[in-house]
C-alpha cells in the first residue's frame, strides 16, 4: 500500500509542477504591462524602475517563476490587490467553509444518487427506473445557479422556510450553520447525485449478470442477501473511485453555488478576484484547487485498492 | 472493440440512420438541437421584438399577450432575447467544442500512434489539464484572456481539450494493435496515410460520442461564464447574463430567471440526450 502511494506521489507531483508552470504563464497571457497599470498616474521612469525591480521584472522568466514557486512553498501567495490581506490567509479562513459545503453536498449526493441507482438497476424497466434516467438527466443538464434561483424563490421567498442566502458560522450556531447549508447543498449536490445514481445504476446491472450472482440464486440464497451481500460490495468499487474524484468537481460547482447563495468560501473568493482584476487571488485559488484534485485522485486509487480484494498483493 | 469505421460506408451510414431513427432519444435530442439551431439562425425572423430595445413604459412587466416571456429591468422584450440569446449559447457550445477536436484529436492520435518521447510529453500536459476542474480552469482562463464571448469559447476549447487527447489516444492504442494496420504497414503503407486512412476513422465513433456530451458541458459553462460577467458582454444578450440580472429582481419579476433558465435546459437536456443515445448505438458494448 506505501508503495503505491509513493507511486502515485511520484505521479502526481511532476503534475502540479507543470500546473504550477501553467498557471503561472496566465499572467502572460494579459494585455499590456502590467508594471504601467499598477505605476497608475505616477509613471515617472524611475517609479517604473523601482516596480520593475520590486516585482522582479527584469529577471529572466524562468527566474521569476521559480521565486514564485519558492514564495508559494513557504505559504507566501502574495497579497491580494483588493483586501490588501495575505492571500494564505484568505485561502485558510475560506477553504473550511466551502469543504464543509462539498462535504454535506457530498452527503446528499450519496443518500439520493446511490439508492436510486440500486432500485433503478432492480426494477429495471419500471416507471422508477424512467423517473431516475429523467433524474439522471435533469441533474446533468440543470445549471446550479438557476437551481439556486429556483429553490430561493420557493423556500425562502414564497414559503419563508429557509434563509435566502448568507452563511452562519458553526461556532455562532449550529442549527443556523445548517439552515444555511441545506439549499446550497442540495443545489451543489445534485449534478452528483445524478452522476452517482447513473454510475450506480450501470454498475449493478453489470454485478446481477455476473456468475456468482447466478451462483448464488442457483443455491436458493435470498434475493435481498444477493444484493446487499453479493452483488452491491462490487458495484461499489467503482462508484465510490468516481465519488471521490467527483469531490474535486465539487469544488469548482462550488464557485457558482456561493456566488448565488452569498456563501463566503473558495468560490466566492475566486469570483471577487475575477470582478476586481486580482489575479494573484485567482492563481491562488486555481493552484490550490488543483492540488486538492490530484489528492483526491490519490485518494481514489487508494480507495480502489483497498476496497478490491483482488488489487492486494 | 468498436464497429470497424461505423459510418464510413454508404450502406454503414444507411444503417446508422436506421437505428437513430428507431432510437426516440435520439431523434428527441437532435430534434431539440436542430430546433434551437434552426432559432439562433433565424433570430431576427422569429423574434417579435428587438432584443436591445429598451422600453421604459413596459419595466418588469409580468408574462403577457405582448410580451410571452415578459419584459426585465430596462423593460426589454425577455422573448426576444432568449431568442437571441440562443446565438451565444449555441455557438459557444459547438465552436468551443470543435475547437477542442481539432486540437486535441491530432495530439491525442500522435500520442497513441507514436509512443515514446511525443506520448510522454503529451501525456504529461494532458494530465496537468486534466487535474484542473474544468470550470475552474475555464474561469482562471476567461479572466486573463478579457471577458468576451470569443475568449470564452478559447477558454472553455481549451479546458475541454484534454478529454478527447485521452479518448483519441486510448482508442488509438486499441486500434494501432489491429492486425490490418499491421498488414498496412507490412505493404509498405507510409505512417501518414495510416493515420489518416484506417487510423481516424475508426477513432472517430467514440469522439463523436463525447462531442455531443461534451457540447452540453460546454453549454453549461458559458452560461456559468456569462453568469460571472466573463462571457458575451452587454447588451448582447445570452442566457448567463440574463440570469445574473434577473438574480437582482428575483421577488418582484421571477420571469426574468424562468425563461432564460429553461432555454439553458433544454439545450444542455438536447445534446445529452443525443450522446447518451449515439453512445448506445456506437459503443453497445459499453
Amino acid at each position: 500500500m506505501l508503495r503505491l502511494i509513493w507511486q502515485r506521489l511520484a505521479v502526481a507531483l511532476p503534475t502540479l509542477v507543470l500546473i504550477s508552470m501553467m498557471v503561472f504563464g496566465l499572467q502572460k497571457l494579459l494585455p499590456g504591462d502590467p508594471i504601467i497599470a499598477l505605476a497608475g498616474e505616477e509613471r515617472s521612469p524611475q517609479a517604473i524602475e523601482y516596480l520593475r525591480e520590486k516585482y522582479r521584472f527584469n529577471d529572466p522568466i524562468a527566474l521569476q517563476y521559480v521565486h514564485w514557486v519558492a514564495d508559494i512553498a513557504q505559504g507566501d501567495f502574495g497579497r491580494s490587490i483588493r483586501t490588501r490581506l495575505p492571500i494564505g490567509d484568505m485561502l485558510a479562513e475560506k477553504l473550511p467553509v466551502t469543504l464543509e459545503l462539498a462535504v454535506f453536498s457530498m452527503l446528499f449526493a450519496v443518500v439520493i444518487g446511490v439508492p436510486l441507482g440500486i432500485v433503478a438497476a432492480l426494477r429495471r424497466g419500471s416507471l422508477i427506473d424512467f423517473g431516475a434516467s429523467l433524474f439522471g438527466l435533469l441533474g446533468l443538464s440543470v445549471p446550479n445557479f438557476w437551481l439556486g434561483i429556483m429553490l430561493i424563490l420557493l423556500f425562502s421567498v414564497h414559503l419563508g422556510w429557509l434563509p435566502a442566502g448568507g452563511f452562519v458560522s458553526p461556532a455562532t450556531s449550529l442549527l443556523g450553520n445548517l439552515k444555511s447549508l441545506l439549499l446550497p447543498s442540495i443545489v451543489l449536490g445534485a449534478h452528483t447525485a445524478a452522476i452517482l445514481m447513473r454510475h450506480t445504476r450501470g454498475a449493478m446491472l453489470v454485478a446481477l449478470k455476473q456468475d456468482y450472482v447466478r451462483t448464488a440464486r442457483a443455491k436458493g440464497v435470498k434475493g435481498s442477501v444477493i444484493v446487499l451481500r453479493h452483488a452491491l460490495p462490487n458495484a461499489l468499487i467503482p462508484v465510490v473511485t468516481l465519488g471521490t474524484l467527483q469531490f474535486g468537481e465539487l469544488l469548482a460547482g462550488a464557485v457558482l453555488t456561493e456566488q448565488v447563495f452569498g456563501i463566503p468560501g473558495f468560490g466566492k473568493m475566486i469570483v471577487d478576484g475575477v470582478f476586481s482584476r486580482d489575479y494573484a487571488v485567482v492563481q491562488a485559488v486555481v493552484l490550490c484547487t488543483a492540488a486538492i484534485f490530484l489528492l483526491m485522485s490519490l485518494l481514489a486509487d487508494v480507495a480502489y485498492v483497498l476496497l478490491n480484494p483482488r488489487m492486494r498483493t | 472493440m468498436i464497429a470497424r469505421a461505423a459510418g464510413s460506408s454508404p450502406t454503414a451510414r444507411f444503417a446508422l440512420l436506421k437505428r437513430m431513427v428507431w432510437h426516440p432519444s435520439a431523434v428527441i435530442g437532435a430534434s431539440i438541437i436542430l430546433a434551437f439551431i434552426l432559432i439562433a439562425v433565424f433570430a431576427p425572423f422569429i423574434a417579435p421584438f428587438d432584443p436591445n430595445a429598451a422600453d421604459w413604459m413596459a419595466i418588469r412587466e409580468a408574462p403577457s399577450a405582448a410580451h410571452l416571456f415578459g419584459t426585465d429591468d430596462l423593460g426589454r422584450d425577455i422573448l426576444s432575447r432568449v431568442i437571441f440569446g440562443a446565438r451565444a449559447s449555441l455557438s459557444a457550445g459547438i465552436i468551443s467544442v470543435v475547437v477542442a477536436i481539432a486540437v486535441g484529436l491530432p495530439l491525442g492520435i500522435v500520442a497513441g500512434y507514436f509512443g515514446r518521447w511525443p506520448d510522454m510529453l503529451i501525456s504529461r500536459f494532458t494530465d496537468a489539464l486534466l487535474a484542473c476542474p474544468f470550470l475552474i480552469f475555464a474561469i482562471a482562463l476567461a479572466t486573463f484572456l478579457g471577458p468576451s464571448l470569443e475568449n470564452a469559447m478559447i477558454a472553455i476549447g481549451i479546458s475541454a481539450m484534454p478529454v478527447f487527447i485521452r479518448l483519441a489516444r486510448a482508442q488509438t492504442l486499441v486500434v494501432s494493435a489491429e492486425e490490418y494496420i499491421a498488414a498496412a504497414r507490412s505493404q509498405g503503407i507510409g505512417d501518414f496515410a495510416i493515420l489518416t486512412q484506417q487510423i481516424l476513422p475508426n477513432v472517430l465513433p467514440p469522439i463523436v460520442v463525447q462531442a455531443s456530451l461534451t457540447m452540453a458541458i460546454a453549454v453549461l459553462a458559458e452560461a456559468s461564464l456569462a453568469f460571472l460577467g466573463l462571457g458575451q458582454l452587454p447588451p448582447a444578450p445570452s442566457w448567463g447574463s440574463m440570469l445574473d440580472v434577473a438574480r437582482q429582481f428575483m421577488e418582484e419579476a421571477p420571469w426574468m430567471a424562468l425563461f432564460p433558465g429553461l432555454a439553458i435546459i433544454l439545450v444542455v437536456v438536447g445534446f445529452n440526450l443525443l450522446g447518451d443515445s449515439l453512445n448506445d448505438i456506437l459503443n453497445p458494448r459499453s
